[in-house]
């Protein structure tokens, strides 16, 4: 197998087999306990009293917001991991040292600007 | 420059190598899950003055494992109106990702099982996929608490997600690699522990996992008062086992990464590796375990709000000074 | 048929059923499930990014894919909530007739790229640490930097975006 991709075979194997795992604890569960379903038990569980609404219903918006703050947050942080593992050899060029440290410096103040954006606008208070 | 020498490479056959090291790694898991179970249980009664387990074994010691083989006789059951196809897989959704993650730390020098370059990157992506798992259950189970619980865990979650990776991004701009086995190896090199140039990095790490596991005072999405039991609240026998074993493997897969990443893993002197390494990982364990039983629950707001002005923008800062700091010196 | 063969054939089609199973049932009948059949799309995907030696963007597609994008599928899917009175079936036969034109459109044009193309492009040795995050690293800054900041200026305007599209119905 080739080196450049053999460890992820692995990773992906050690996951197959870890699903598979668990499928089997699931199986022999469902083979072990006894089943005897009844109207009761198959009520969802609201401390017990009748469910009077459908669960799914719409949820705030503000979910929405956290989650797109959590995406370009997500991105920002997906930039830096490969400049922070190389940042240490560029320093060692005294030329490029200024770019590799003015250029992540920008990138992050422009990303902040949207925190402060949305916080500014009362985005993230959660009543 | 060869590759360092995995557990995998000393076996004649790669695919037995894998078989046996994720069995491997699985029963480490267990048996620290099982025990952390026990530790929390006789922590929490030594802080509230009660005895906690007894009688199963010596000091309560079997007492989990007791627990466990009666979830696993225990009635599976599934209530009406459930979305079949994910109510079922959501278990195994939050289950694989975590033992995965798990395979991939080393426990003593050339003790790891899969030596990647960019082993704290798959770390957390493996951590991300929890999340699909999480809201699968939550809308999969037809039940209120569960779908809030769910929303709640998830947006908890991917909030301090932020300041977790953005810590450990400074330790990373220090070590100039995402290597785990090499970042430990480096602070063995070096003599000291990355705690030691990044204390700010360290708290800010602590405070996010302990908001990740969703333990007090970050456990909202489980809040008995409120929610029931969250998103697994209609989850019963192995199904809940399997998420009940994930959250405890998590707690217990953040202190192994901050073990790495802040206080050297495995080095240490006179001890072997292993020793270390699982010494600091449950001087850490007690540690969110103390916090747990001593801190009030914080409301969601307050959660919400600190996580985005506090701590988000604090480890940027750091991250930024960190880089300045290294470019004079 | 090598090893390395079978697993491409394998994962091919595995983002291919899962791709069509975003849009045809069951994907297209319930969004959540399109979702999720999404995110084991990009799964496969990412698996054929690692047969390409590039694991670096393997791992990230996960992180950020199944991460991010499907959270914030989920949670619009969540805000929305619409039942299927709500979603009609008015356009329907409009996206079908639309959808019917792509795929044609995509069939004649790979059809006539195979026609033309002799797929023998010689083999190139890779250039060291190839795929690592250290290459990516020097790409992006020696050879990317402006696209890199304007890649800043545009989640800043999604931000605001999203916060000005939301704050009418806060």
């Amino acid at each position: 197998m080739d080196p450049n991709y053999a460890p992820y075979v692995s990773v992906l194997a050690c996951s197959i087999f870890v699903l598979g795992l668990g499928a089997v604890i699931l199986i022999l569960n469902y083979m072990l306990g006894p089943r005897r379903p009844t109207r009761e038990k198959g009520i969802p569980y609201e401390s017990g009293d009748e469910p009077h609404s459908k669960p799914r219903q719409r949820f705030s918006v503000k979910f929405y917001m956290t989650a797109i703050l959590f995406l370009v947050f997500d991105l920002e942080v997906v930039f830096i991991y490969p400049w922070a593992s190389k940042y240490s050899d560029w320093l060692k060029d005294d030329a490029f040292a200024g770019i590799a440290f003015g250029g992540m410096m920008v990138f992050v103040a422009v990303l902040t600007l949207g925190l402060v954006y949305e916080w500014k606008r009362g985005a993230m208070e959660w009543e | 420059m060869s590759p360092p020498e995995t557990l995998v490479d000393k076996l004649d056959s790669p695919w037995l190598g894998v078989v046996l090291g994720v069995a491997a790694v699985l029963g480490m898991l267990t048996v620290n899950v099982l025990f952390l179970v026990w530790l929390e249980r006789k922590v929490s009664a030594w802080i509230q003055r009660r005895m906690g387990p007894t009688e199963v074994g010596p000091f309560g010691l079997f007492q989990t494992l007791a627990d466990m083989l009666k979830l696993l006789s225990k009635q599976l059951i599934t209530p009406r109106h459930v979305d079949k196809p994910l109510y079922h897989l959501a278990p195994l959704v939050v289950f694989v990702p975590v033992v995965a993650a798990a395979s991939l730390f080393p426990f003593s020098a050339g003790l790891v099982l899969q030596d990647l370059d960019i082993g704290l990157v798959l770390v957390f992506a493996f951590g991300g996929l929890a999340f699909v798992g999480i809201f699968m259950a939550g809308w999969g189970s037809n039940n209120k608490y569960a779908l809030l619980g769910a929303m709640r865990s998830v947006a908890q979650n991917i909030s301090y997600e932020i300041p977790l990776i953005l810590a450990s991004l400074s330790v990373v701009l220090m070590s100039g690699t995402m290597n785990l086995a090499k970042i430990t190896a480096l602070q063995s090199e070096r003599g000291y522990w990355f705690i030691v140039l990044q204390p700010v990095a360290a708290v800010i790490y602590f405070i996010a996992a302990l908001a990740e596991t969703n333990r007090a005072p970050f456990d909202i999405p489980e809040a008995e008062s409120e929610l029931v039991a969250g998103f697994h609240t209609e989850y019963s026998g192995m199904r809940f086992a399997l998420f009940f074993f994930a959250e405890y493997s998590n707690v217990f897969i953040v202190s192994m990464v901050a073990t790495v990443l802040f206080l050297g893993g495995w080095s240490g002197p006179l001890l072997p590796g292993p020793v270390w390494f699982f010494l600091k990982v449950y001087a850490l364990v007690g540690l969110t375990m103390w916090v747990r039983w001593t801190f009030p629950r914080l409301r969601f707001d307050q959660l919400m709000s600190f996580c985005w002005v506090v701590l988000t923008p604090l480890a940027i800062l750091n991250l930024l000074i960190t880089a300045f700091v290294a470019r004079l010196v | 048929m090598g090893f390395e063969q079978i697993l491409f054939w394998l994962l091919a089609l595995g983002v291919i059923v899962t791709s069509a199973l975003v849009v045809l049932p069951p994907g297209g009948k319930n969004p959540l499930y399109g979702a999720l059949l999404l995110i084991v799309s990009f799964f496969f995907m990412s698996g054929l990014y690692v047969l390409l030696f590039a694991h670096t963007m393997a791992v990230l597609q996960i992180l950020v894919y199944a991460g991010a994008i499907m959270v914030l599928f989920t949670f619009v899917i969540m805000l929305l909530n619409l039942s299927k009175k709500e979603l009609g079936d008015e356009t329907r036969t409009i996206a079908k007739g639309v959808g019917v034109v792509a795929v044609v459109a995509l069939a004649v044009k790979t059809a006539l790229v195979i026609e033309t193309q002799t797929l023998n492009i010689p083999a190139k040795p890779l250039p060291a640490g190839f795929g690592g995050v250290d290459a990516i690293a020097d790409t992006l800054f020696h050879n990317y930097l402006v696209p890199f900041e304007l890649t800043g200026v545009l989640l800043l305007v999604a931000v605001i975006g999203a916060v000005v599209l939301a704050k009418r119905t806060l």
